[in-house]
């Protein structure tokens, strides 16, 4: 009896699993910013369908999509945090990176501008204004590319604001946090796919944009197999070549063009990074 | 209020045109939590029986742990089942991270104690002389055991609502351990977490509506079966 009930259960969780347990699945830990703009729902059916490699997307902050990487539990990364990646390399988990594509961090507000916002000369000095705490500012606090950015805009601005009251950290992704922004009628930080992609139901305006220190990067990192015995190098491989190839940037250059009216990404492949 | 309305209509477009993506997310949430209720029957009857039939020291605390366990919070079973499946954790070597087979792993570890509790309780809640009746009649250990839960029908038919109940309705533990990926993992609860996210609250709130017709329809069927004859 207890065998039989054991044997039951072992077909139950079998019998969904092997499809997926192929030789020919890949780990992608990447951004919410790349998933909630609706770019993968286009780029991982391609794939899919050129190279017959089933592709699990676990969309993540940069910094979460690094920490699966460094445990191995990614086959590859597409991420959006320079700074952060740079450290990732020097200590030698990444095989290859390379530019993908950009686009920008904008700042985003209610359309009256308590802060009075509108046409601060650069990044740092708005970010100074908002220091003051005359409006609302969320963070995504989750250690995503685009808290890294904020964090540095925040130190350029010589402030730190943990633990304000009007600091409200959500530690969710781009999508989720703009949804807070917008009903406190918040400042927040976010790259412009995401808020265009959004931008119907938010209620918010861009305040800032424009300053080259709002530049949104995107790299795709191949991981080092010495280091992680276990991951699928060579998906890994074909998916960032597959990342910066010519059609591939060519959808990158027109996606979001028809229901945005303006790019979503610009693309990079092949450029000389930074 | 006019969000509300957008969102039910497209409920009904989404359900009317039979969004094939929709209803494949349907189906397979349909699927995942069916299993897992089933899997989570043998395992939590099976143990009910087990703890309300015998007498061994320790019993009472594997009572209140199966009681603890019924209010176990999906995401700390997500969260465990997660580093259990990890590449480098102890079943790494099953590859079942961000599989079907994970979500129904996970789902069967939350519902077995509900399961188990409610059966338990059900059959201790049967008249003690009944077993030695039914014994004395000649009958075997398994056809004692039979006619006892078939006397325990009803509170073991809630128990099945119960159990399915709280695995459809959970998102944290499928979350975490079937990634939400498309085509593949994702499930109604967790695509409403993303849609929401991404602000197309129409298609959240038609996703919710779908999960509370599945969740009825299921239970109706089931309270059906269960008041069909009433015993006695």
């Amino acid at each position: 009896m207890k065998k039989r009930i054991l044997n039951v259960l072992g077909a139950l969780l079998l019998c969904l699993g092997p499809a997926a347990a192929a030789q020919g699945t890949l780990i992608l830990a990447t951004t919410t910013s790349t998933q909630d703009s609706g770019l993968l729902d286009v780029l991982v059916p391609m794939f899919q369908k050129q190279t017959g490699i089933k592709v699990k997307t676990i969309a993540v902050g940069s910094g979460q999509a690094m920490a699966m990487g460094r445990k191995g539990e990614a086959d590859v990364l597409l991420v959006h945090s320079p700074d952060a990646e740079r450290a990732f390399m020097a200590e030698g988990f990444g095989l290859r990176r390379r530019l993908v594509m950009h686009n920008d961090f904008v700042v985003l507000g209610p359309a009256a501008d308590p802060a009075g916002l509108k046409g601060t000369p650069s990044a740092a000095a708005a970010f100074r204004k908002l220091s003051a705490g005359a409006v609302t500012f969320v963070s995504r606090a989750d250690q995503s590319g685009t808290h890294a950015q904020e964090k540095k805009l925040w130190k350029s601005a010589g402030f730190d604001p943990a633990g304000r009251p009007w600091y409200l950290e959500t530690g969710q992704g781009m999508g989720a946090t703009l949804n807070v922004a917008a009903e406190k009628k918040a400042c927040t930080l976010s790259d412009r796919g995401t808020y265009l992609a959004m931008r119907k139901t938010l209620g918010l305006v861009i305040l800032v944009e424009g300053d080259p220190s709002l530049a949104n990067i995107y790299h795709v990192i191949e991981l080092e197999p010495a280091k992680c015995p276990k991951t699928n190098a060579a998906a890994g491989k074909a998916f960032a070549d597959f990342m910066v190839s010519a059609p591939v940037q060519e959808v990158i250059r027109t996606f979001g063009v028809d229901t945005f009216g303006s790019p979503l990404f610009f693309p990079d492949a092949g450029k000389k990074d930074e | 209020m006019e969000l509300v309305w957008e969102g039910i209509r497209k409920a009904f477009d989404l359900l009317r045109t039979l969004d094939p993506e929709v209803l494949g997310i349907t189906l397979f949430t349909l699927k995942v939590s069916l299993l897992a209720t089933l899997a989570s029957l043998v395992l939590g009857i099976g143990t009910g029986v087990a703890l309300a039939l015998n007498t061994f020291p320790g019993r009472r605390l594997a009572i209140s742990l199966i009681n603890t366990g019924m209010g176990l919070p999906p995401v700390v079973v997500g969260l465990f089942v997660t580093i259990l499946l990890w590449r480098n954790g102890p079943l790494g070597v099953l590859e079942l991270l961000y599989t079907p087979s994970a979500i129904i792993l996970a789902q069967t570890v939350i519902a077995t104690p509900i399961i188990a509790g409610i059966s338990l309780s059900a059959l201790q809640q049967l008249p003690p002389d009944l077993r030695l009746q039914i014994l004395s009649l000649g009958a075997t250990r398994t056809q004692m055991l039979w006619l006892l839960l078939k006397e325990a029908r009803l509170p073991l038919l809630a128990a099945v609502m119960a159990g399915f109940g709280g695995v459809i309705s959970e998102v944290g533990a499928s979350l975490m351990v079937g990634g939400n990926i498309k085509g593949s993992t994702r499930v109604l609860t967790t695509a409403t977490v993303m849609e929401t996210g991404k602000g197309n609250f129409d298609v959240a709130i038609a996703l919710s509506l779908i999960l509370l017709a599945l969740t009825f329809t299921v239970n109706a069927v089931l309270t059906h079966i269960q008041q069909r004859e009433r015993p006695r």
